[in-house]
Parts: C-alpha cells; sequence; structure tokens
C-alpha cells in the first residue's frame, strides 16, 4: 500500500473513530481538503515548484500516522532543546500529542494554548470560521494533507495592545517510540492590533528513527504589530521536515520570519507573505549551514497587493560535503501596489566538490513606481582572505570558519532576541567544527 | 636570524625568483628596491608560506630551521609578519576580533594561555594610539570600505599587536600620502629593537627617508644584483632602474 493509500484510509479511520465532529465546518474543510489531497497526491519533481526536490526518499515508509501510545519526557533530558536561559511560554508535544507537563501555556488576557481545543470547543468557533485555513494555499497538496489531519498544534491568539512579556516556544518532540512516524502539527496564531509577539519554533527528533513531519502555520498579524518567528531546523539525519507558513499581514505591521536550518535529511520550507494594507513590512530571513547529503529548500513568496510597502528578504546558504540547496524566491507587486521597495538577497558559498544549488529569483512586477531588487550570488571561499588571515597566525580550519561566520551573521545579527543569537551562533559553530574565541 | 640561500620559486613553469641570497640579522633593517616585476613581491609571498608560488630550488631559514614546510599561521607563529601590499578585506570580521584571535592563536601555538581581556584591551588601546588610529576603525569590518592609507596604517597597527620577530613590508608606502607615510613608519621605528628584524620592500626610496635602512639591495630579474648601505637607494633614485639594467 502507498504512503497516498495509507493516509485515504486513515483519514476514514479518523473519521470513524469519532476523533472528529463530523457537524462542523471544520469537518467540511478537512474534507475538501482531503479530496484535493486525493486527486493532487504528493508533488512530484514534474511540478515546476518541486523540479530540484524529490520526495521519493521519504515517501517510501510504512510510516504511522496516529501515534499508539503517549510518550513521557523528563525535562532534564531535553532541557538543552529549549531557549531556557529566558523565561518563556512554552507549548510542547510529544509525538503529536500535547505535553501538560513540558508546556506553559495560558488564557490569562489572551490564549497561549492548543489548537484541539480550539477547533472542539464551541467559544472558539466564531475565531476558527474567521481565520482556520483562510491564507494556508490551497493549491498546495502538502498543505491540503495538513488540513485534512489538522488535530493537534499550538493555538495563540492575542489581542490587541499588548506586549507579550517574553517568548513563546513552539515545539515537537518525536521519541522514537514508532519506527517511522508521520507528524501533521497545525498552528493557528492570530495577533490583534498594536501587539508585540516573538515566536520560537522548532521540531526536534530524539532518537535516530525515521520521522516526516508536514507542518503548517497560519499566522495572522494586525494593523500596527510587530511579529517575529524564528525557526530552528537541527534535527536528527533521519528526520525531515516539510513546513508551509503564510502569514498575512494588514497595515503598519511589521513581520519577520527567520529560518535557521542546520540539520535534518530533507527540508522544505515554503514561507509566504501576503500584505492586506498599506504600510507594511516583511522581513524574511534564513541561513543553511549544510554537509553531507543534506537537502534544504527554501521556497517563499511575498505578495505585495497594496501601495508603499516594503520587503526585505536575505537568504545564505553554506554547503559541505554533498549537501544540495533550492533557493526559489518569488515576489509579485501588483498593478496597485506603487511605491513598492522589494528587496531580495541570496548569496551561496559552496565548500564541497559535490555539494550544489540551484537558485531561482523570480520577481514579477506589474506596477511602474517601485524599487525592487534582486541579487543572487554562488562562489567559493576567498583564497586570498584565507592566505591573509593564515599570514597572521590563524589557521586554515579556523580562518574558513571564520570567514563563513561572517559570511552568515548577516542573518544572525537579525535576531532580536539576545540568547537565541548566542544560541544559533554556538550551533553554526559546532556546524562548522570550531570554537570561536568571541561573539559575532 | 633569516637566511635565504639560493631561492628560486614561481608559478607553475614560469620561474620568478631566480638564486636569492639574503641574511638578515636581528636588529637589522633591510630594504629590498626593484623595478616592477623584479619579483620582490613574490619573495615576500614565498617567505610568509603563500602556497600560489612554488619552491623549486634553495632554503629559506628561520633561526637555524627551515620553514619552507611549514604553512603560513605556522610561520606567523614562529614571529613572521607580512604587511601586505593589498590588504584584504574580510567583511563581517571585526579589526578586534580579528586581531584578538590572531594573538590568541599564536599564543596557543607557542604554548600560552590566552591573553585576559583586561590586557588585550589595554594593548589595542596603546597600539591604536601609537599609530594615531580612528578608534571607530577597530569594530568596522577589518579593511572594508578602508582607504588605502587606513589600510596600510590596519597593517603596521596589527604589526604591532603581534610583534613578530620578522617583518616584512610590502610596498607600505603605496596609497599612503606623506602624513600617514610618517605615522607609519615612526610606528616601524618604535616596534624596532634588538631582537628584530625588518624587510622593507619598496619601489621608491621616499620611504627609506623615514625608515632608515642598515642594507640595500637590488633585484632585478629574481636576483639580488646589488647590495650595498643606504646610499644605495639614493644612487637609484638619481640613476633610475634602467642602471641596475646593465649592472
Amino acid at each position: 500500500m502507498s504512503l497516498q493509500e495509507k493516509l485515504i484510509s486513515s483519514f476514514m479511520v479518523m473519521e470513524n473513530r469519532g476523533k472528529v465532529d463530523l457537524d462542523s465546518t471544520v469537518h467540511d474543510i478537512r474534507s475538501e481538503a482531503m479530496a484535493s489531497f486525493e486527486k493532487e497526491g504528493f508533488p512530484t519533481k514534474n511540478d515546476e515548484d518541486w523540479k530540484y526536490t524529490s520526495l521519493k526518499s521519504i515517501l517510501n515508509h510504512d510510516y504511522s500516522v496516529f501515534p499508539e501510545s503517549e510518550s513521557a519526557i523528563e525535562f532534564k533530558d531535553v532541557k538543552k532543546y529549549f531557549l531556557h536561559e529566558i523565561d518563556s511560554y512554552k507549548v510542547v508535544f510529544i509525538d503529536g500529542v500535547y505535553s501538560s507537563f513540558l508546556s506553559e501555556t495560558t488564557h490569562d488576557g489572551y490564549d497561549i494554548c492548543l489548537m484541539s481545543a480550539a477547533l472542539k470547543k464551541p467559544k472558539y468557533k466564531m475565531v476558527i470560521d474567521n481565520f482556520f485555513n483562510k491564507i494556508a494555499k490551497k493549491k498546495n497538496s502538502l498543505t491540503n494533507l495538513n488540513t485534512a489531519f489538522s488535530l493537534e498544534g499550538a493555538y495563540i491568539n492575542i489581542g490587541k495592545n499588548i506586549v507579550l512579556p517574553k517568548p513563546i516556544q513552539i515545539v515537537n518532540f518525536y521519541t522514537g517510540n514508532e519506527k517511522e512516524i508521520l507528524l501533521q502539527p497545525r498552528n493557528l496564531i492570530i495577533i490583534g492590533e498594536n501587539t508585540h509577539v516573538q515566536i520560537i519554533e522548532r521540531h526536534q527528533s530524539l532518537s535516530s528513527n525515521v520521522v516526516l513531519t508536514n507542518t503548517v502555520t497560519e499566522l495572522f498579524v494586525n494593523k500596527r504589530s510587530i511579529v517575529d518567528y524564528y525557526k530552528i531546523q537541527n534535527d536528527d539525519v533521519n528526520a525531515s521536515l516539510i513546513d508551509s507558513m503564510y502569514v498575512q499581514q494588514k497595515e503598519h505591521s511589521i513581520a519577520s520570519v527567520n529560518t535557521f536550518s542546520l540539520g535534518g535529511k530533507l527540508t522544505r520550507n515554503n514561507v509566504e507573505f501576503f500584505h492586506e494594507g498599506e504600510h507594511v513590512e516583511s522581513h524574511i530571513n534564513g541561513i543553511s549551514v549544510l554537509k553531507d547529503k543534506q537537502h534544504v529548500d527554501n521556497h517563499t513568496l511575498i505578495h505585495h497587493k497594496f501601495p508603499n510597502c516594503e520587503s526585505f528578504e536575505l537568504y545564505k546558504g553554506i554547503y559541505d560535503d554533498a549537501s544540495t540547496g533550492v533557493f526559489n524566491g518569488k515576489v509579485i507587486v501588483d498593478q496597485e501596489a506603487q511605491k513598492t521597495n522589494a528587496f531580495q538577497q541570496n548569496n551561496n558559498i559552496l565548500i564541497g566538490d559535490k555539494a550544489s544549488i540551484n537558485a531561482k529569483p523570480q520577481l514579477e512586477i506589474f506596477a511602474d513606481d517601485v524599487k525592487c531588487s534582486h541579487g543572487c550570488t554562488i562562489g567559493q571561499l576567498d583564497e586570498s582572505a584565507l592566505f591573509y588571515m593564515q599570514s597572521r597566525g590563524i589557521p586554515a580550519k579556523e580562518a574558513k570558519a571564520l570567514l563563513l561566520y561572517a559570511f552568515g551573521n548577516d542573518v544572525v545579527k537579525k535576531i532580536k532576541i539576545p540568547e537565541l543569537r548566542t544560541r544559533i551562533t554556538k550551533l553554526i559553530a559546532l556546524k562548522l567544527g570550531v570554537q570561536l574565541g568571541f561573539e559575532m | 636570524m633569516l637566511e635565504i640561500k639560493n631561492l628560486h620559486a614561481g608559478i607553475e613553469d614560469k620561474g620568478i625568483l631566480k638564486g636569492i641570497n639574503l641574511k638578515v640579522n636581528a636588529g637589522e633593517i633591510h630594504a629590498i628596491m626593484g623595478p616592477n616585476g623584479s619579483g620582490k613581491s613574490t619573495l615576500s609571498s614565498v617567505i610568509a608560506g603563500n602556497e600560489t608560488f612554488e619552491v623549486s630550488e634553495g632554503d629559506v631559514i628561520l633561526d637555524n630551521e627551515s620553514v619552507l614546510e611549514l604553512s603560513p599561521d605556522e610561520r606567523a607563529h614562529k614571529g613572521v609578519f607580512m604587511s601586505f601590499q593589498y590588504p584584504v578585506e574580510i567583511p563581517g570580521v571585526s579589526t578586534t576580533n580579528f586581531i584578538k584571535t590572531a594573538i590568541n592563536e599564536k599564543r596557543k601555538a607557542n604554548g600560552m594561555e590566552e591573553l585576559p581581556a583586561k590586557d588585550m584591551l589595554k594593548m589595542i588601546r596603546e597600539k591604536s594610539a601609537l599609530l594615531e588610529m580612528d578608534r571607530k576603525f577597530l569594530s568596522r569590518s577589518l579593511n572594508e570600505g578602508f582607504s588605502g592609507g587606513e589600510k596600510k596604517r590596519n597593517e603596521i597597527f596589527q604589526m604591532a599587536m603581534l610583534e613578530p620577530k620578522l617583518a616584512i613590508l610590502d610596498e607600505t608606502d603605496s596609497g599612503l600620502d606623506i602624513d600617514a607615510l610618517k605615522i607609519v613608519a615612526n610606528g616601524v621605528n618604535k616596534l624596532k629593537s634588538e631582537d628584530n628584524a625588518v624587510i622593507v620592500i619598496t619601489h621608491y626610496q621616499r620611504l627609506l627617508d623615514y625608515i632608515v635602512p642598515d642594507f640595500v639591495h637590488v633585484l632585478y630579474d629574481g636576483k639580488i644584483v646589488k647590495s650595498g648601505g643606504k646610499e644605495l637607494a639614493h644612487e637609484l633614485e638619481e640613476k633610475g632602474y634602467d642602471w641596475v639594467k646593465n649592472l
């Protein structure tokens, strides 16, 4: 039985087992999404958007779709995966199941809690009707698959005029108790007017068993709000991730999505921004540091629909060994979106002889009074810089790391949480195999 | 301190240095002059360990030990320093962090503890004052967007920080106006002691008015064709390089 067939029958099981309320609008959405997935199936390399990323190797597994048992984890064993140096709200899942023990949620003034509750309880019905699956792409079969199985994830709803006192961490752990597991977390985040929120998301496998995560996040940013979203992707070599992030911004809001891809087997990131008002500012940043046969595919879209908005995109990649990368950055500027400023930059360094990157900037500009630019570079380490540094006594390995570090630092320094910046700096150093005598 | 014996080097099959012999003792300043393309910069690169150049014959001996098998950083740890004619820009690494790393790597290689931050700061303050450097350059990315003169001053600042045994100044005067030239020369003179040596590589005699050499060597077509005292520099200035071609 193929994975697609298995998923179709699992969907029926889910309905029959009474896991879901069959009369709800959510159920209609799920059924419709499932029907689309059944029709479209998994994307193949024939799809333009999947030309350079093959899912073949990760679909060829007998994944469990619903974990059989609930698992417990001791905090001390997983502490290092949290940004534990600072206080934070935590929404934690173990094998797709909410862990109240590891979490720190709230309903005091705002909701930082669970998707399962939000989807079921009547008091959330209006919010769900207004926001759930409203910006997630209907034409994306993997997003549809997630929608069909959307049972759990983080539900965050912060009202207006709030500066959240601490960041929110959304962490998904996989214990490896199942030999092969498919997980589909679904997050819904609604930020009210004039509110300031920081979110850190992480997927972490605790064993070397195979895991595939197909996650979808919808983020709504209301007027004059500021939201910073950080994704730490530093998973085990047998863990693969398909992460789709949809962001809607209203006027005068500022949102950033920052992706740090440092591990995992195959990672596909879709980050899409939609502007729904003037004077919106979008920042979309990423850094990939890969080795061995790792693969990261960053697909981004920024859709400028209103005048006087700005977008800034910066993706950097460092590819060692036989690792491969894809950057596909699309910017659409509608005819109405005059006075748009849209800047995109993608820089890559190939260190490994067999490493490769496919970069594809796509600008579709229909307005005439705009400032748009894009730049894309693929290069190797600068030999003259290496010699210069060595001549000052810095050994080749450290010199190389320092140069790579400096290369990636443009992205790292954009992190606004100092402890997280330190953490990412250390993770990159670790990946490059060096210790730096200072923090950049 | 340094002994270069019958050194032949070049790029691939093209010979550039064709039998250089040179002996430099501690406490001495040597100037190497010569027309463009005579091999001046190649000589400094080979001493510093640039692998672009291949040594086909001869030896470079520092403190009775051949350094040809050593990597550039290992030579630096033994006290070799080369000031670049064209210092490389390193975006993203500040001058301070760069020099801290360099000093601590050198100390580590010589079995010493890292220099405490307080001492490092004090040293940076002293040495940057010596070179009359604007402090804001220290926190900027190394050489990025610096003018030619600022880059050269930064080179001598790094030299002051690293306190090399053997310093090779490759065309340090190029790109410097007269005020900066005086400051840089003054810096070099202050760093000069009985225990170290300096090789000044230059096209013009101008720099040698400020850094006065004990010996002057004329390099032409990969060989030292004439050696003498500081008066040789003046003679060269007067007669021009065509004169050496017929020596």
